[in-house]
């Protein structure tokens, strides 16, 4: 049940956050603010379901 | 979605007159032809090897690997509504078009947990379709039913937008020395070949093909336009900040805040409910694969974001596109730009987004069809054999069905396509209960929920409803919710009121869960 509670973070940094950072500036990496936050919130993502993986002792069979 | 426009409209002419025609036999259109010839050779070569019976044709055995089950899933990343749509969202619309990015690596996050019991218990019962889970699952070939109409009248809207992109992509591309119409047929007869012949075999291979093509031009392009015409991503946007104040972030109304969030939560509901793709999970060969995919497959979505770097360099360098036509901008700005060579290869590409998908959802709505409709309602002894028999053979029926709405069908193929995403969103609540440990939800339950749903979507895009004009008391910030959330509540009331009423469902479904 905790993995599934780390995997609401990317619901609630995505359709949550951009409420709060909706501007353009200051651009990151060049880009509008909130598209760099969905960006950086797409590889957080992707960070926390590889902690998932780790974690999930359903892919340590075999 | 916007739709791409069947016609070519005189202005368009105008960007291709000033080339020297033989100039352009040479390159683009030999490049073109070139891949559509590799695609259809590769598509027809990938049943060697394999005896093509029903579980080989439709979900590839159930023997694919990380890479093949990865690039299906992926293939509804990057169809011609991504890489025209994508880009022409960002040109016309701005900050909005930021949805596309964020609502697939939500379904990503969901897919870890979703798909590993549907794959499961579709290796155990022999599944083929979505239809054929539900039905199974619920016991109820009448819900399989349902589920396939739901399914092809969703499908063949999106077999269209494809053979409009690939023959908008290939008119311009070759400056309109194919035309769109002779395009469209070409591209839809390639297609039905090989799939007829390969089934979803035909499409994983030409999705690695199609993958590694869009992945070099995508990524390139997103990054030399920003490059080229204005000296870095930071200029550009700083640019467009000046020349049209708050393009780049949400406006206060319309397609707000309130309007991201609840699109991609519907959307991302809505993700693997689509025949195609929820077929794509049976062709794999163990579950890990989709919990690998899980991780990879957000990085995999940034590509979109040098769509999205494309499509916002031409808002200011190929200004005035309007309506339908923002979806050209990146075929404009392309030609605007490189040598006819260079907008051939483009247009290689995008002819592969078009051909992939297309394939996928041409097996998945003949495997409907064949399976779901004919032999679970109308022939339950057909064998394997006949069933698939009579999907190839509707291969070219749905193909031509597609062709003429494409050529003829106007906008009202339009109205279809913008339901498209809303009816198959309807089908999640039933699929999630079905996977619970005592599903609380009835086949009955389940019938209704789907039926009214998808009821309340044709009614709400058909009057073109909005949620402020439903609802005027709601506070505004609430009225700007994609409306597809009425229909998915409405749906999920119906499904439990039913599913109350007919409990003796309930006492069963245990034990076939």
């Amino acid at each position: 049940m905790p993995l599934r509670l780390l995997a609401l973070l990317p619901f609630v940094g995505i359709l949550v956050g951009v409420a709060f950072v909706n501007h353009v500036e200051p651009l990151v990496f060049g880009m509008p603010f909130v598209l760099a936050w969905i960006v950086g919130w797409i590889i957080l993502s992707a960070v926390i379901m590889g902690i998932i993986y780790a974690l999930d002792p359903s892919n340590r069979m075999r | 979605m916007s739709d791409g426009g069947v016609e070519l409209a005189p202005s368009r002419a105008a960007w291709y007159t000033e080339q020297d025609p033989t100039d352009i036999m040479n390159s683009a259109l030999i490049i073109i032809f070139g891949i559509t010839a590799f695609a259809l050779f590769l598509g027809i070569r990938a049943r060697s090897g394999h005896d093509m019976d029903l579980e080989q044709w439709t979900v590839g055995g159930r023997s694919f690997g990380t890479i093949f089950v990865f690039l299906l899933m992926a293939g509804e990343i990057y169809t011609t509504f991504t890489f025209l749509g994508g880009s022409g969202f960002a040109y016309g619309k701005g900050a909005p078009a930021y949805y596309i990015l964020a609502y697939g690596t939500l379904a990503y996050v969901i897919s870890y947990w979703l798909l590993p019991p549907i794959w499961r218990y579709a290796k155990e019962e022999n599944l083929i379709s979505q239809p054929h889970y539900f039905a199974k699952k619920f016991d109820s070939p009448a819900l399989g039913l349902l589920v396939a109409l739901v399914g092809v009248v969703a499908l063949v809207p999106y077999l269209v937008l494809q053979f409009k992109g690939l023959g908008l992509i290939v008119s311009i591309a070759s400056y309109g020395s194919i035309s769109s119409t002779l395009a469209v047929w070409i591209g839809a007869a390639v297609v039905t070949v090989y799939v007829m012949l390969s089934g979803v075999r035909g499409a994983a291979w030409n999705a690695v093909v199609k993958d590694f093509v869009i992945l070099g031009i995508v990524v390139f392009l997103g990054i030399y336009m920003p490059m080229h015409y204005y000296g870095g991503f930071g200029a550009m946007f700083d640019a467009i900040e000046k020349a049209k104040p708050g393009f780049l972030a949400f406006p206060a109304r319309g397609s707000s805040v309130t309007w991201f969030q609840s699109t991609v939560l519907l959307t991302a509901l809505g993700f693997f409910m689509w025949p195609h793709s929820f077929g794509s999970v049976f062709t794999a060969r163990d579950e890990r694969i989709f919990r690998r995919n899980a991780i990879v497959l957000p990085l995999y979505q940034l590509i979109l974001l040098f769509v999205f770097f494309v499509g916002f360099a031409a808002t200011l360098q190929v200004p005035g596109l309007q309506g339908p036509d923002i979806d050209l901008s990146l075929l404009k700005l392309s030609i605007q730009t490189f040598d006819p060579w260079f907008v051939g290869v483009i247009g290689a590409a995008g002819v592969m987004t078009a051909l992939v998908p297309g394939s996928m959802i041409l097996t998945s709505a003949a495997t409907l069809l064949a399976n779901d409709v004919y032999r679970s309602n109308l022939k339950s002894d057909a064998s394997d054999a006949v069933v698939r028999r009579l999907a190839q053979a509707l291969v070219p029926v749905i193909a031509l069905i597609a062709v003429c709405f494409t050529l003829y069908g106007g906008s009202t193929i339009v109205a279809l396509l913008l339901m498209g995403y809303n009816f198959v969103t309807q089908l999640f609540p039933a699929v999630v209960a079905s996977l619970l440990t005592r599903n609380p939800v009835t086949r009955q339950g389940a019938f209704c929920g789907i039926l009214t749903g998808a009821i309340a979507v044709a009614a709400i895009t058909l009057t073109k409803s909005t949620l402020g004009g439903l609802f005027p008391f709601l506070p505004e910030s609430l009225q700007d919710l994609n409306v597809g959330m009425v229909a998915l509540v409405i749906n999920l009331c119906v499904t439990a009121i039913v599913s109350a009423l007919t409990q003796q469902g309930l006492a069963r479904a245990p034990s076939r869960a």
